[in-house]
């Protein structure tokens, strides 16, 4: 399929060249190397431990083949000790397998890092690593893994971890253990396969008929000729073309007409008069052009899916939620319980990294929770002992405990994913625009078979019945309802190239609508990985500056290792008496000075005015320094991005913060733009809706977390996300961030694609006016619908192609020579 | 010419036999990841035949790092 790079074919066409050693980034997995941290082994270069040892691992059971498909394929891998203990518990793995035999056992894996021909390679080489393991297949699309093992062997335990300590962590959530064993569903590729059987048989078979050759015993064979093709016109008209009955018919008893109620009348009406025809043998009838029809409808529809399912977006909370979790008997002994069999009263055991799966009250003396996922706050909450906490949050740092409040499905998270906000509009505020045009070609065309039919019928009854069909046969808006799927397909496979991911094709044309713009500001237009850091206090001294960095290494903390990349001292002096209270700060004595870093109260000051910022302050035995202020950093491109956007659109940024940054975004970006702070999530929801209630088109950019809400009452949400695997469930779009500056070339790529559509339909109601011409004259031979309906079809699916590639070349060049220029 | 009524039953026998096997196909699954094998089937046997020597490093290494 086109939308992946060819990774395989470009490999192998370089041949085996990436034993290239590579001093500046990882062998393993591509980061950068800190110096200090460097192992070489083996002649390559490492980042850390980890990585050395997923070598290790492929060196000796000869897998070294893995980094020649793909230069430094690999991903890290992360601890996992007691992670997948419940992997132990044998009722929740049959919960999870696919399928369970005495000594076969299959299971599919989520895998998110899947992502290149070295992955398809290692992962389907897994038997070599472990016995037990007979089969492992990838499937790439899904980024799933389905293994058949001999549970007598290996259990299932053992396959996670050996999974995860060569970097590839399957990802076990909820979800999987509910839906373990769905059912794929394949009846489109049967009825599309039915279609083209159908259709190629029906085709060969009326070449006598298009050839009207005068021979006797062609002549004497038509009748047979004629009931094979009816024979093989019936499955195509019942089972293939049922969809479109279904769909016609539930939109009328809705109220819409939808595209498919004219096809659906043209197919049916098509089958009548054929059959008509050929009963009374007035003529071949039209079944030639009917199993065309609806092998190139179903064609269209196929292609549809197949771009759609890359994207698979369709995602609820139970995904984020874990399968099971740790629980501590009355004994003290710990146990792996299914989520939903946990109890009021419960006490549970939660790990570094893992999500609070339920509301309750914290036992252990102290946890940082980061409700990132809940609330959009990146910096961790502190609780202590008797604290409530809620579902959703994450543990960082050590274990703790907690009895629970509730039973699962009664939880904070829960409720929150189901309060109206968050269900994303169930009726579709949106209507597609060929729904729109369908409005009016429905009634349009039983018009004018209608008044062909009255004029005719005064003349010659029998001609009238012809006109009447042929209209309804002819019109039949296949091109039309192609248009839509081939252009906005092809559009989303452009974009999701450049890694903007749509949640469908509707969203283009909202995307082609919208007149307001609303950012979002903390991770949207600021980044979350570069801030910018400055010093403020009294001057620091080389060495202190060394002690200080040397301090910070050992901390985990996400400020201290902004703050340890950012310090150009790079210290490595030995510390004594290491303590790190979780979410104040660190101490230690570093050679002769005691130093202390962290939070201002960790200092024992107790001065309230610099609550404002984010800092780290700095003190020296007992000698307050300074501290070092977290500035936002923007990014990159953002200006150029603004002023291009300025132009068309009206640009408003809300932010949760207090107003200190305005100054520097008002210089940062184009006069009138509006600055929103202070804004609470519900705030930010309300924002939009005054916008939307003022007649506005509103697209909300956000990050997806805090203004979940806001994403969701705008006419189209869009997350930024630094990783795409990791999104909110209430937008239409998530962007890579680095592509951020190319939001205006998506609006207008967009806007193109619509012009692309209207051409089109252009087109092919040009072609419509052909075809009624030959039908209210009634001069409609099966011959001319043959020819003229998929001619109709497949130049528009060419146009419509050429059209949105040439328009996405066109504008990138566009984007390229701006780029050059600033 | 009634001949045609054999040729045409056996080209259709021929077809519904694709047919099936097109159904068996489907149902087996191939066509539900239609990326995957197109890059399985460049792989060759890629096993790698470390040198004995090189092995013996490895352990050699694994040793001192365990001690």
């Amino acid at each position: 399929m086109s939308y992946f790079t060819p990774y395989s074919f470009k490999s192998f066409a370089l041949g085996k060249t990436s034993k290239v050693m590579d001093t500046q980034n990882c062998f393993h997995c591509g980061l950068d190397i800190v110096a200090e941290a460097e192992i070489i082994f083996d002649e390559k270069t490492f980042c850390c431990n980890g990585c050395k040892t997923v070598y290790e691992i492929f060196s000796l059971n000869d897998l070294t083949s893995y980094y020649d498909f793909e230069k430094s394929p690999g991903a890290t891998p992360q601890e996992s000790k007691n992670k997948y203990d419940f992997l132990e518990n044998v009722a929740i793995v049959s919960k999870l397998l696919e399928f369970e035999e005495d000594s076969t056992a299959i299971i599919s894996l989520n895998i998110p890092h899947i992502h290149c021909s070295s992955c398809i390679w290692i992962l389907e080489n897994l038997q070599r690593l472990q016995r037990g393991i007979s089969i492992s297949q990838v499937n790439f699309i899904d980024k799933k893994v389905r293994i058949t093992y001999n549970p007598k062997e290996v259990s299932l335990s053992k396959i996670v971890h050996l999974l995860n300590s060569i970097g590839y962590e399957p990802y076990i959530s909820l979800e999987n253990y509910e839906t373990s064993r769905q059912k794929v569903d394949r009846s489109l590729t049967y009825k599309l396969g039915v279609a083209f059987f159908c259709f190629g048989n029906i085709m060969l078979l009326s070449f006598p008929e298009y050839f009207e050759v005068k021979e006797f015993w062609l002549d004497n064979y038509k009748p047979f000729f004629r009931w094979l093709i009816f024979m093989l016109a019936l499955p195509s008209f019942f089972y293939s073309a049922s969809g479109y009955y279904v769909s016609a018919y539930k939109s009328i008893k809705s109220g819409m007409l939808n595209i498919d109620i004219p096809i659906a009348l043209g197919i049916i009406v098509m089958f009548i008069r054929s059959l008509v025809d050929i009963l009374f043998d007035y003529g071949p009838g039209f079944f030639d052009s009917l199993a065309s029809l609806v092998f190139f409808m179903l064609l269209g529809k196929m292609f549809q899916i197949k771009t759609y399912s890359f994207l698979s977006f369709e995602r609820d909370f139970k995904s984020y939620f874990p399968v099971a979790v740790t629980r501590i008997n009355a004994n003290d002994c710990e146990e792996s319980v299914a989520i939903y069999d946990v109890q009021k009263g419960d006490r549970l055991l939660i790990r570094n990294q893992e999500l609070i799966p339920v509301d309750g009250i914290l036992i252990s003396e102290k946890a940082a929770i980061d409700y990132s996922f809940v609330t959009g706050e990146a910096i961790p909450i502190n609780k202590n002992s008797g604290d409530k906490i809620f579902a959703g949050g994450k543990q960082i740092g050590k274990i703790i405990e907690m009895e629970v409040l509730f039973s699962v499905s009664q939880s904070y998270l829960t409720q929150l994913w189901s309060n109206d906000v968050f269900q994303k509009k169930v009726k579709q505020k949106h209507k597609s625009i060929t729904d729109q045009i369908s409005r009016y070609f429905t009634p349009i065309l039983l018009l004018i078979a209608f008044v062909g039919f009255s004029y005719w019928i005064f003349r010659d009854t029998n001609t009238a019945f012809n006109v009447f069909t042929a209209v309804l046969i002819v019109a039949c808006p296949c091109a039309l309802a192609l248009t839509a799927p081939f252009t906005l397909g092809n559009v989303l496979r452009i974009l999701g190239k450049q890694n903007m991911y749509l949640k469908n094709a509707l969203v283009i044309e909202q995307f082609a609508q919208v007149d307001t713009l609303v950012f979002d500001k903390t991770g949207t237009i600021t980044t979350n990985e570069k801030s910018n850091i400055f010093y403020e206090g009294k001057p620091l001294s080389e060495t202190n500056l060394i002690r200080i960095s040397s301090l910070l290494r050992a901390s985990n903390h996400p400020l201290s290792r902004m703050l340890y990349d950012f310090l150009p001292q790079k210290g490595k002096i030995k510390i004594q008496d290491f303590k790190e209270l979780t979410g104040q700060g660190i101490q230690a004595k570093v050679e002769d000075d005691f130093i202390k870093i962290g939070s201002i109260l960790f200092l024992g000051n107790t001065q309230k005015s610099m609550l404002l910022q984010t800092a780290i302050h700095i003190q020296i035995n007992n000698e307050y320094y300074g501290k070092y202020v977290f500035k936002n950093q923007y990014r990159e491109g953002l200006a150029e991005l603004f002023k291009s956007l300025k132009n068309n659109y009206q640009i408003k940024v809300l932010s949760g913060d207090n107003a200190g940054e305005k100054e520097a975004l008002e210089q940062l970006l184009p006069q009138g733009t509006e600055l929103i702070f202070n804004q609470k999530p519900e705030q930010k929801l309300e924002f939009i809706k005054q916008l939307q209630d003022a007649g506005k088109n509103v697209m909300m950019v956000g990050d997806g977390l805090n203004d979940a809400g806001a994403l969701a009452q705008s006419n189209v949400g869009i997350s930024i996300s630094e990783n795409v695997n990791i999104f909110s469930p209430a937008c239409d779009a998530i962007l890579e961030a680095s592509q951020f500056k190319k939001l205006h070339y998506f609006l207008r790529l967009s806007n193109k694609s619509m012009l692309v559509i209207k051409m089109s339909f252009g087109l092919s109601l040009l072609y419509n006016i052909v075809g009624l011409a030959f039908a209210v004259t009634g001069n409609l031979e099966p011959l001319v619908a043959a020819i003229i309906m998929p001619l109709s079809t497949i130049t528009i699916v060419g146009f419509v192609t050429i059209m949105s590639n040439y328009y996405a070349r066109k504008l990138g060049v566009r984007i390229k020579k701006l780029e050059v220029r600033s | 010419m009634s001949v045609i009524y054999l040729l045409i039953s056996i080209s259709i026998f021929v077809a519904v036999a694709f047919f099936i096997a097109f159904v068996i196909a489907v149902k087996s699954g191939q066509y539900d990841d239609d990326y995957t094998p197109s890059v399985r089937v460049l792989f060759d046997d890629e096993l790698k035949k470390v040198k004995s020597e090189k092995l013996k490093k490895l352990s050699d290494y694994k040793k001192t790092s365990d001690s």
